[in-house]
């Protein structure tokens, strides 16, 4: 594009507009890097060539009137010409150019809108999200658990995403897979996601729902179908009574302290749901929704005091003992 | 205040005693009050930003606390929307709408006292909160149920459905005072078809303001009941919506971004065809123009919440709507690009960069803005810094550049002397380039996942290495506004004499002095054309207007018909008073009591009452003769 312009502009102008092509190329090079614009599955796909037409449009129209601005600049004496040159400036530059670009732009948008209504197949599995301040559970629905803050799906398949708030206004957002979707307290909506290959993608709360909006952040795993099958099974299966004396001593401790009144553990008397759910805590790569790698270290600060990396989170800090500590660390790390 | 006859109009507010300056009701030392009083906002607002870009600047910074971070943020926001951005358009018609009509005050000029000393009052209260670390902290579209009481509970957010409850009667009062003002009290011969452009877009917004800010209101009283007295508008348990406050807020939300772009696009449209030396090309259109973004402002509003579960009918229909702003947008454009083009000779003032530059900044807002109606668009960008970038190439490439080339072009009218002009050009120059060193950034940075109103940002995101650019932009932005505050400061002591009319400008505010007398003119003046000064280049001007002689010492000027400004009446202006600054006290005790005690809301009403009775009684002075 730039290769165009230069050769058929004026060079006054050109020299003005040389600047604005540089940024404006320089956001089509690092573009590529974006996330929103290196989409991972069908529905961020439609939404980047559609933003890439409106891109290519835009610029066109941009160096136009830029050049119009400058040609205006430079040229004096335009003498009786004048009143056709700017009825022809007006009538065409302002509206019917700009008309016709609209026109077209609605009908495509239209197009783009109503294509990604429906994913391509049967989605295989509904996935019912809860948002609250500031994480995010997920019930796989047809499997009969739930897990924290970790979407898994299988690659080319589709998943629906059904959308709801337990507190405030939140919103879902995987850049790479599809745009942001509302999660309100009195409505559910949805959204299905797809990823074309299998690998981790980000997703974040996109609405202000308070203090720690910033740390509400999850992911999007996407395995190969016979993997994704595997950690299906995986997180159906009900953690057995520890053998290992120390295992069992650290869920002793689990199950007598004050955790439980928020979290589930299945298959123990450990059924609070004001919290994610810890079946299966041990197999997710972050701890407070994006806060903390999950470590034992982190692990064991959050439990102790999760207010310092978090503050305005609903967890209250346990101070505990040492051993008492490292003993359900051992016993978190099992639950995988 | 003491005798009932005849008062001069010249001695009226001239004494400089303290008492004379709470009584002021002349337009333009109350339109000057609301200029400054906005640009101080202005300026605090913009420090606020300038601290949280820092905060920004690189992952994990603790600048900000999260606490102050998220007031911050929504001081910013409302700040610069509801204290500076619409005060600072109003206070410019208020203290011009007159001049450029030909009148020697606006209607009602005790209830255009009151509007400012309810603009004031609020906003202090506001900024009072924000020292005392208990400012709004839940945005400034201030979504419920967050908003709500149980998710935001002490006085932060009351404080936000409070002042601007309050705030909507300075911009309602103003509003119905420019209104009647443009429509009765034009100078004999100013038809409608006559009236600058600058004054069309006053009344555009002014008659969008009736509209829009009513639902605001309604919105923010019924949010200060839930908050306060227990009603269940917007609580979900209670069988409240979250979405109810969104379309009110929205309903007034987009039609304030226009209340606030239309004034700059009439700027344009004076400063342009001044330093051309040419008459607006498309008056017509261009106006037309204006009253179509008016209107059309008022269906779109849904575009902010394409995020909402939304049927695809509704979203194509609001995405439409929407996308149309582009063609009246498009027609003013090129007007102002073809009246440069025409022009017999330009004149490269420090007013002509701002308006100039101007062009650019808002051709690029505009697109953005027509990309973010497309809804599968808007639903990547929505609420991240894609749509920071958007807007403020609007409002402050769009909005405030305008607003600070007309600071250059009317503070000789003001002040009696120039800004420097190399002080404007370097300030033009660095603003614009440092503006889009950041908000060119911030595009990206929106496509790469960084959503707005985080405090922070964990490493590993790739979002530092933009945000650093986009804070040495904002430095740069900070310093060339910081150019503008010195060269106000130094031109307004010891700046050249500006003379009557520096620019050779064709409309009536040139006609009188600089500083304008108390009484604007001497006569009022019979238009024939739509640049009464500008005899040669006007065909239809006649060589020798006539002029309507009104005795200069009788506080009266002309009441006109509407579309023809034919001449009607003699109106008689009323004498200064205290009564509009007692009864905002006493609003201001009856709005904020509430927080303290719900008794002091009949006792600050009383206050109010008693005043208002005391503004109207009967048989002062010659008020009565109006009837």
């Amino acid at each position: 594009m730039r290769h165009l312009h230069a050769h058929r502009n004026p060079k006054p102008a050109q020299q003005r507009i040389l600047p604005y092509a540089c940024l404006l190329s320089l956001l089509a090079f690092t573009g590529c890097q974006a996330r929103a614009l290196n989409p991972a599955g069908p529905a961020a796909s439609a939404i980047a060539s559609l933003w890439w037409v409106m891109f290519i449009t835009s610029t066109l129209v941009f160096i136009v009137v830029m050049v119009a601005l400058a040609l205006a600049l430079r040229r004096r004496d335009v003498g009786d010409r004048g009143r056709g040159l700017s009825r022809s400036l007006v009538t065409y530059g302002g509206a019917i150019v700009p008309g016709i670009i609209v026109v077209g732009l609605m009908i495509y948008n239209t197009y783009i809108t109503v294509q990604l209504e429906e994913p391509p197949d049967t989605p295989v599995t509904t996935v019912r999200a809860m948002a609250h301040q500031f994480w995010w559970d997920f019930e796989y629905v047809d499997y009969g658990f739930r897990t924290a803050n970790e979407i898994h799906i299988p690659a080319g398949q589709s998943v629906m995403v059904q959308l709801a708030s337990d507190d405030v206004i939140h919103a879902f957002w995987v850049p790479q897979l599809h745009g942001k979707r509302d999660m309100t307290p009195d409505h559910v909506g949805q959204i299905w996601l797809q990823a074309d290959e299998p690998g981790t993608y980000q997703g974040l709360c996109a609405e202000f729902c308070g203090m720690q909006h910033a740390k509400m952040q999850f992911l999007v795993i996407a395995h190969e179908p016979e993997d994704y099958q595997a950690w299906l099974e995986q997180h159906q299966v009900i953690p057995p009574v520890p053998e290992d004396p120390r295992v069992f001593r650290g869920q002793q401790i689990f199950l007598g302290s004050e955790c439980v009144y928020c979290h589930t553990v299945r298959g123990t008397n450990a059924t609070g749901t004001l919290g994610p759910d810890l079946t299966n805590l041990a197999s997710r790569r972050d701890l407070g929704a994006g806060t903390l790698p999950n470590t034992r270290g982190h692990l064991a600060g959050w439990i102790i005091d999760s207010q310092q990396f978090k503050p305005g989170n609903l967890m209250p800090p346990s101070p505990m003992d040492g051993q008492d500590l490292l003993d359900m660390l051992i016993y978190l790390e099992s639950l995988r | 205040m003491t005798d009932s006859a005849i008062r001069p109009y010249v001695t009226r507010d001239t004494r400089a005693t303290a008492l004379a300056a709470l009584t002021a009701v002349d337009h333009k030392t109350i339109g000057l009050r609301w200029i400054i009083t906005a640009f101080a906002f202005f300026i605090g607002a913009g420090l606020l930003a300038l601290t949280m870009v820092t905060q920004l600047m690189q992952p994990g910074l603790n600048v900000l606390s999260m606490e102050a971070y998220n007031q911050f943020f929504t001081m910013h926001g409302m700040t610069m929307m509801f204290f500076f951005a619409v005060p600072i358009m109003l206070g410019l018609g208020i203290y011009f709408v007159p001049l450029m009509i030909g009148a020697r005050e606006v209607a009602f000029p005790r209830l255009n006292a009151f509007g400012y000393w309810v603009y004031a009052f609020s906003g202090i209260a506001l900024w009072i909160a924000l020292l005392m670390g208990r400012a709004p902290d839940a945005g400034w579209f201030n979504y419920t149920p967050l908003s709500g009481p149980v998710y935001s509970p002490g006085i932060n957010v009351d404080l936000y459905a409070l002042s601007i409850s309050f705030l909507e009667f300075a911009n309602l009062v103003a509003a119905v005072i420019l209104i009647i003002t443009i429509f009765k009290m034009r100078a004999p011969g100013m038809s409608i078809n006559r009236m600058p452009v600058f004054v069309w877009s006053i009344l555009v917004v002014a008659w969008m303001i009736v509209f829009a800010m009513p639902p605001l209101m309604l919105a923010t009283i019924m949010l200060a009941l839930d908050r306060i007295v227990g009603t269940h508008f917007f609580r979900i348990p209670g069988g409240g919506s979250s979405h109810l406050w969104q379309h009110l807020f929205w309903f007034f939300g987009h039609p304030e971004v226009y209340i606030i772009a239309i004034p700059a696009f009439g700027m344009v449209s004076t400063i342009l065809p001044t330093f051309s030396r040419r008459r607006l090309v498309g008056y017509l259109p261009v106006v037309l123009s204006q009253v179509i973004i008016g209107i059309t402002s008022f269906g779109l509003w849904v575009h902010h919440m394409f995020a909402g579960e939304l049927s695809v009918l509704a979203m194509t229909f609001f995405a439409a709507s929407s996308m149309s702003i582009a063609i009246p947008s498009g027609v003013q454009v090129f007007a102002w690009i073809a009246t440069i083009w025409t022009g017999t000779k330009l004149r490269l003032t420090a007013a002509f960069y701002w308006a100039v530059g101007f062009i650019p900044l808002f051709v690029i807002g505009g697109i953005t803005g027509v990309m973010v109606s497309a809804p599968p668009f808007d639903w990547q960008v929505h609420d991240t810094h894609f749509v920071t970038a958007h807007f403020h190439y609007v409002l402050l490439g769009g909005s405030v550049f305008p607003l600070i080339g007309m600071l250059y072009y009317w503070f000789p009218k003001m002040t009696g002397r120039m800004l420097n002009e190399k002080l404007g050009k370097l300030s033009f120059w660095l603003t614009f380039v440092g503006f889009n060193i950041a908000f060119f950034t911030m595009h990206y940075t929106g496509f790469h996942g960084m959503p707005r109103r985080v405090h922070t940002y964990m490493e590993g995101l790739g979002w530092g290495g933009p945000m650093l650019i986009t804070w040495i932009g904002a430095m740069i932005v900070g310093a060339g506004f910081a150019v503008t505050l010195v060269n106000v400061f130094i031109s307004q002591a010891s700046g050249e004499p500006a003379g009557d009319n520096p620019w050779e400008a064709g409309t009536l505010e040139w006609a009188t002095t600089s500083p304008p007398a108390r009484h604007n003119f001497d006569s009022i003046p019979a238009v024939v054309s739509r640049n009464p000064l500008w005899y040669a280049l006007e065909q239809d001007a006649d060589a020798t207007p006539a002029a309507y002689e009104l005795p200069d010492n009788d506080r009266m000027t002309m009441g006109t018909s509407t579309l023809d400004g034919e001449p009607e009446q003699r109106l008689l202006v009323s004498d200064a008073s205290i009564q509009p600054l007692v009864m905002a006290i006493g609003g201001t005790v009856a709005f904020y009591g509430a927080l303290v005690s719900l008794w002091l809301v009949p006792f600050g009403a009383s206050i109010a009452f008693v005043s208002i009775v005391m503004w109207n009684w009967p048989g002062r002075n010659r008020e009565k003769e109006q009837s």
